[in-house]
């Protein structure tokens, strides 16, 4: 595939046999052994995702924090060093720039952002900080990114690393050494299950990844990421969250202070929708008639468009057809999913539709 | 690659067999293997009629909907229905259990002999 970057780990892919295909300019395993296998390891064993290819964004600087906080939802002075958080960042309208996590480093807050948003969340944080004593850098192309996900992932990972995982409570960082490698090891995912995203230079990269899986994981590709994130609720930009939608109509509220006292681009426009009520929601659905929803699908109640499926599936762990839909806020339990032309019924269930046991 | 000899085959990877006026009609092994896990078929309706040339269902995997093609006009008198549960024979045994509908034509298609398809699939890759 030509004219498409490559993360240090796709001659690891290639001999994998991966099937790669074009994913924000980079070409990305989609699989290797096959979706439901991949997804399956991941709930009940461990799974190790190459996720090189989302952006690192560093802010630096006397002012790096006031910086940040203007660009996010969440309020990144709660955050203590060692700790991350999940947010969003806005238009002034309220629309979604990108969704990110906010990791506070010691000396400065580095700023994970979606691979296919990099360089225009890279223009939005520039152009709104430009009064501010921040350097704002990319470093994306420094960095390579494994998710080593699944319920036996912390003692996997706990066998190679003399840092104390449990030490390490989910949404909290450390730097650690893996196999002789520096990397930053982060108790995060998205997936729906305990797990690490594991940042480190991209040399060091194949070396820890032949390690993660010879110790047992299973290498998972981009088709099993997203069944997986389905399952577990979360949004993915583009599908539930773009530049027409708030974060408050996609479900993630609790990712938007609307408290902040600094104030935050897009912060006036969301606490209007809020007083006013939201024009949209998400909703999750499961099908009850025949039939896999799909992105972009309408969404009809008594053949009348009410909105539209921002991502569906037929899914591994319950083996049903599931989906996420931006519906006007109005709409009620019961509605349709149009298939190829056909209305199929669905219905909303809540919101995760899978949870892991936390025994 | 399988690609059985007593077969004939379409451009859009469909697979023929033809018994007097019965046509039945699946998917090649490449297909299956290139849409991974199938996970649900959507079949026609016994005694619909299509022509030729149009879609007469779908296939779809974790990730891909695939349209279902059939080279031959005529009318439907058997859809494999055992495809709705179990809609992971088509990976496992395309060309046996896997198989997805049986037409009842008086056409003769312009159909692909099996060294035919296999350079369809050569120069697709």
């Amino acid at each position: 595939m030509e004219g498409l970057k490559r993360t240090p780990l796709y001659d690891e892919h290639k001999n994998l046999g991966a099937r790669l295909v074009d994913f924000a300019g980079y070409e990305m395993p989609v699989q290797y052994s096959g979706i439901k296998t991949e997804h399956e390891a991941v709930r009940t064993r461990a799974g190790l995702f190459d996720v090189s290819h989302m952006g690192e964004a560093v802010f630096r600087g006397p002012e790096a924090e006031a910086a940040v906080q203007r660009l996010v939802t969440r309020d990144v002075g709660r955050l203590e060093v060692g700790q991350a958080g999940y947010s969003a960042v806005c238009y002034e309208d309220g629309g979604t720039v990108d969704d990110v996590i906010v990791y506070r480093r010691e000396d400065d807050f580095l700023v994970v952002v979606n691979a296919s948003n990099r360089e225009k969340d890279l223009a939005h944080f520039r152009e709104n900080t430009e009064d501010l004593d921040v350097e704002v850098a990319d470093e994306s192309d420094e960095w390579a990114l494994l998710a080593l996900q699944g319920p036996e992932a912390a003692k996997l990972l706990q066998d190679l690393t003399d840092t104390e995982l449990s030490d390490l409570k989910p949404f909290r960082f450390a730097w650690g050494e893996i196999g002789g490698a520096e990397a930053i090891i982060s108790r995060t995912g998205y997936t729906g299950e305990d797990g690490f995203e594991i940042y480190l230079p991209g040399g060091d990269a194949p070396q820890v990844w032949r390690t993660l899986i010879e110790a047992g994981a299973t290498p998972a590709g981009l088709g099993a990421r997203d069944t997986l994130r389905l399952e577990a609720g979360m949004c993915l930009y583009g599908n539930e969250l773009d530049a027409e939608t708030t974060p408050l109509e996609a479900g993630i509220s609790f990712a938007v202070h609307l408290d902040k006292e600094q104030e935050f681009i897009g912060q006036a426009a969301l606490k209007e929708e809020k007083e006013k009520g939201l024009r949209k929601k998400l909703v999750g659905f499961e099908m009850e008639g025949r039939g896999i929803a799909r992105h972009d699908h309408q969404v009809t109640v008594n053949d009348e468009m009410v909105g539209h499926v921002t991502s569906g599936t037929k899914s591994p762990t319950l083996d049903r057809a599931i989906g996420l839909a931006l519906v006007d806020s109005g709409v009620e339990d019961r509605f349709d999913v149009v298939i190829r032309d056909n209305p199929v019924p669905a219905k909303a269930v809540p919101l995760p539709f899978y949870k892991r046991d936390r025994g | 690659m399988n690609v059985p000899d007593d077969l004939k085959y379409t451009k859009s990877h469909e697979w023929v067999r033809t018994e007097g006026d019965t046509a039945t009609i699946g998917i090649t092994d490449h297909a299956q293997d290139e849409l991974g896990d199938i996970v649900f078929v959507e079949l026609p309706e016994e005694g619909a009629t299509f022509d030729a040339g149009e879609s007469f269902g779908s296939v779809e995997s974790v990730k891909a909907v695939s349209d279902l093609y059939t080279p031959l006009g005529g009318e439907v008198v058997e859809v494999n229905s055992a495809l709705e549960d179990a809609p992971e024979k088509i990976n496992e045994d395309p060309y046996g259990e896997g198989w997805i509908v049986k037409l009842r034509t008086s056409e003769e298609a312009e159909l692909l002999s099996p060294e035919e398809y296999e350079k369809v699939v050569e120069e697709e890759s």
